[in-house]
């Protein structure tokens, strides 16, 4: 038996999803609107283990809770934007999200570092979460009528992070000392990257051209940036001054040695059994 | 042929009335029905398809209850299709008032009726005492669709099936 005859079949949730025909889109286009829904897959992939990390360990019980819960979130998210991308491409999503090098992998570079401490942990959460909510508010009129419906499902659970990580970077922000140096040092150390969610994509014009974005990344970045900028501001915090995302905000050619180390413990249980299922 | 398709009917009532057999395993107290995860229900000659909205996109019931109802369906055709959809996004608005009454006596806090707006309010009124002196512990709880609250009458921690 070869290894592709072994690959896993089954998943969790197979979404049905709305009806379209994958084939009658333009092959360009069905290129670049799978391209953009791995980069969204994957920064939830990453994210969501990131905060899986905390699972017993967080400063608090229900933070171990809190977190344990938006790690679910943000890994069901990831599966069904994987699904989504299969359904384009012919590929299974189990392979998508634990078969592939760590060079191919297309999550924003602001999610490479350790979770570190909390203040960290918090900064770079609070900086996804809003960019990640720019980003989805973009394609909530997707004339890719798939990807519209569960962005609308997506945003109504979304909130309920931004409204977590709000009240925790608020809270760290108004306690002066190590609260908050460690916050701002946080934010000031990711300001390089933060901008890298709105990487450009291949295909981006194309995307916007034809409805399924509704506009370009680096429009988006300036939108993100000018409401972060607001909030950070009025809590007295490092706000973000990078101009705009490099074009390599999603590059791993050469793979952060952090995410080398996630990727070794994502795939553990995969690449100890072929074909495993869980 | 209109003959056949008349006498589907009573088989769309008879599956709604199955599926109120059919729990959330989360909480055992509510039927897939009255959570309001059945979208649609149609009935074909020999074939049933149901359609299931995911109260969120990870929760790990889903699976469970959709094979729940391909069981519970199984003698009324052989051909149970049970599918996931996202075509609309299921809100809390969907639970039944019969929902929310098997809410109430499990010891959940039913989400709170509300405007559509996509503001977080974190009011819930005490599924022991009534009292609407409550505050929002933590809004994730034990399952993606539950948050944390503490009654400030009868000083009892509470669950609510959150507001989506």
């Amino acid at each position: 038996m070869t290894a592709e005859a072994r690959l896993p079949t089954r998943q969790l949730i197979q979404p049905d999803l709305p009806a379209f025909d994958a084939s009658a889109l333009d092959a360009e286009l069905r290129a670049a609107i799978a391209d953009l829904l791995l980069t969204m897959a994957d920064d939830e992939f990453v994210i969501g283990f990131r905060d899986s990390e905390w699972t017993g360990v967080a400063p608090m019980l229900e933070e171990d809770v809190a977190f344990s819960s938006i790690a679910q979130d943000e890994i069901g998210h990831a599966r069904l934007l994987y699904e989504m991308r299969a359904a384009l491409t012919g590929e299974e999503a189990d392979r998508l999200a634990f078969h592939r090098q760590p060079a191919e992998y297309k999550h924003a570079r602001l999610l490479d570092q350790p979770r570190q401490g909390w203040a960290f942990t918090i900064a770079r959460r609070w900086l996804y979460d809003t960019a990640d909510s720019v980003r989805l508010a973009a394609l909530a009129h997707s004339s890719f009528a798939p990807l519209a419906e569960v962005v609308a499902k997506i945003r109504r659970e979304e909130r309920y992070h931004l409204m977590h990580l709000d009240a925790w970077l608020e809270r760290l922000s108004s306690h002066s000392g190590m609260p908050r140096d460690e916050t701002a040092k946080a934010l000031e150390g990711l300001e390089q990257v933060a901008l890298s969610v709105f990487a450009p994509l291949p295909g981006e014009d194309m995307l916007v051209a034809a409805g399924v974005l509704s506009a370009p990344m680096i429009e988006l970045a300036g939108r993100w940036k000018s409401e972060a900028n607001a909030r950070l501001g009025a809590l007295e915090l490092p706000t973000v001054t990078g101009t705009e995302p490099r074009t390599d905000g999603r590059d791993h050619q050469e793979p952060d040695e952090s995410f080398i180390w996630l990727w070794n413990e994502f795939t553990s249980v995969a690449r100890l059994e072929e074909g495993a299922a869980w | 042929m209109v003959a056949a398709a008349i006498s589907l009917r009573p088989l769309e009532s008879a599956v709604w009335a199955a599926l109120q057999d059919v729990h959330d395993p989360e909480i055992p107290t509510i039927s897939v029905v009255d959570l309001g995860v059945v979208r649609t229900v149609e009935t074909g000659e020999g074939s049933i398809r149901v359609e299931l909205l995911p109260t969120f996109v990870g929760c790990p019931a889903i699976e469970v209850m959709r094979s729940s109802i391909e069981q519970r369906l199984a003698e009324f055709a052989d051909d149970v299709r049970v599918e996931i959809s996202f075509a609309e996004p299921w809100t809390s608005e969907r639970i039944t008032q019969r929902g929310r009454e098997a809410l109430r006596s499990a010891g959940f806090a039913p989400p709170a009726v509300r405007s559509r707006d996509l503001v977080v309010l974190p009011i819930a009124e005490c599924p022991f005492c009534g009292s609407r002196n409550t505050t929002l512990e933590n809004a994730f709880g034990p399952t993606l669709c539950r948050a944390i609250h503490h009654c400030a009458d009868c000083r009892q921690p509470f669950e609510q099936f959150k507001d989506v």
